[in-house]
């Protein structure tokens, strides 16, 4: 029993801690008058805007789908998996004189970080999903549990790669350029631009080794029902961030026993 | 439960180019509450470090520092608070992490700070003076069993250093304290004993002055 006590205990402790730190990153990310919150919102309609654009520009559409409702539900992929990472990459220096403080550890600095980017994340999705629906570019959801799921383990996978490259790049710089190039091709690979109906079937497999597909696959499939043949599996996805979250905390572990307070 | 810090065994290193750096060599150490403790030793000597694990700011190679009472974080001159934010965040960031309620704490801080409308200013604003006198308010915000200071207490002007006089060692004299300090008639006036850290390792002393003579012994050597 005593050793549950100190477990809530040590759980209080970590949710006051990561509590404070989260209004300390709100803060200083959007300022005191609250503009910054804005951008969260104005960026991702841009670039959704933008794609559209060109989308439509284009003589006829693959499949079911059109561009708006692809890049919809494209982008709130992107901005979970390529703005949360880089929310946690150069994440513990400018937070390196809090470490004084024994109870702030760098796995709460990263989960601050990654819990703010998630909700901004969402926020946009849920607005912007509201737009469109508002100007009847989308119909509302089909399924829209399979539509939250699809959300939560894209979250899942950001946040489990977040922890991985955030702690590795805390103490190598190679780790930040590196990412930053290999996420620049994900976009084109990470499903959010193309279907897995349109890859010639025997090429399909190799695609689906990508775990952002199945999300959007699933995600696209939740909202729009079966104008498309939408190819996902769960369970790989689930395997895959799990192994990903082992490594992901195992390396925070490794690292925060070499994170020296400043 | 006795309250007291204990350190059994501790060493620690550092990566330097090419290996390792022992800093701290298997220093057992024990600080009973209202103690007061000076240590001893040259610059790079570890005196920091040591004070760093004791506040459990880092983590020993080897050995284990058994904390069975609150003890502040390392007062020095910075460290321990963030630059983006003003000196009230802090203040509130400070409060929320050790779980204290901010109530009364805000006009103390200000009126022992003395930042005036510096208060509402980012902390990298700030000159070195106005970061000592905020980071000594904070500490004292909430009620540690022990205190570790590093060196904090040279700084500042007659009228600084009298009010932190104050608020030590007349009103919390029953706490226990760490002096880090070169000054050896601070260490003489408030420590019961000290210790010297010399490559390494640490050598006790239940007299002051045995300490001192000690220490200017050994002086050259490193």
């Amino acid at each position: 029993m005593a050793s549950l006590n100190s477990f809530l205990e040590s759980l209080m402790i970590q949710k006051r801690v990561i509590g404070a730190l989260i209004l300390r990153e709100v803060l200083t990310r959007y300022g005191r008058h609250n503009i910054g919150f804005l951008w969260m919102i104005i960026e991702p309609m841009m670039f959704t805007g933008g794609v559209t654009l060109i989308y439509s520009l284009r003589p006829m559409s693959h499949g079911g789908l059109t561009g708006a409702q692809m890049v919809l539900t494209g982008y709130s992929a992107i901005l979970l998996w390529r703005n949360i990472p880089n929310r946690c990459l150069g994440a513990l220096e400018p937070n390196l004189s809090l470490f004084f403080h024994r109870m702030v550890k760098p796995l709460d600095v990263f989960l601050s970080r990654i819990i703010l980017e998630s909700i901004g994340a969402g926020i946009s999705m849920i607005v912007l999903s509201l737009i469109y629906l508002s100007l009847g570019v989308v119909n509302f959801p089909v399924d829209i549990l399979k539509v939250i799921e699809a959300w939560f383990l894209l979250a899942w996978y950001a946040t489990a790669l977040s922890l991985f490259v955030g702690a590795i790049a805390s103490q190598t710089e190679i780790m930040d350029r590196v990412f930053h190039i290999i996420q620049y091709l994900m976009v084109g690979f990470s499903g959010s631009l193309f279907l897995v109906a349109w890859v010639p079937p025997p090429l399909q497999h190799i695609v689906l080794f990508v775990p952002t597909v199945h999300c959007n696959e699933m995600m696209r499939s939740g909202f729009f029902g079966s104008v498309e043949k939408f190819y996902y599996d769960v369970g790989y996805v689930v395997a895959f961030n799990m192994v990903l979250t082992l490594l992901g905390l195992a390396q925070v572990r490794y690292i925060s026993k070499k994170v020296r307070p400043e | 439960m006795i309250e007291m810090i204990e350190l059994k065994n501790v060493s620690k290193n550092y990566p330097i180019h090419g290996g390792e750096r022992v800093i701290l060599d298997q220093i057992n150490l024990t600080i009973h509450s209202s103690e007061k403790i000076g240590i001893l030793g040259r610059n790079g000597s570890g005196k920091s470090t040591l004070i760093r694990l004791i506040s459990g700011a880092e983590k020993p190679t080897t050995g284990i520092v058994d904390r069975r009472m609150k003890v502040s974080w390392p007062l020095a001159l910075s460290g321990g608070f963030q630059g983006s934010l003003t000196g009230l965040d802090n203040l509130r960031f400070i409060c929320r992490i050790y779980n204290t309620p901010i109530k009364d704490k805000i006009s103390y801080v200000q009126d022992f700070s003395e930042l005036g409308r510096y208060f509402w200013e980012p902390v990298k604003t700030y000159s070195s003076g106005m970061r000592a006198r905020l980071a000594f308010a904070l500490s004292m915000v909430i009620e540690f069993d022990c205190f570790l200071i590093d060196e904090v207490v040279a700084v500042g002007d007659d009228r600084f250093r009298a009010r932190c006089e104050e608020e030590l060692f007349i009103k919390r004299k029953d706490r226990a304290m760490i002096i880090v300090s070169h000054q050896a008639n601070y260490i003489k006036k408030h420590c019961d004993r000290v210790c010297v850290l010399l490559r390494g390792q640490m050598h006790h002393f239940d007299s002051v002055d045995a300490g001192f003579e000690f220490y200017k012994q050994h002086s050259a050597e490193q």
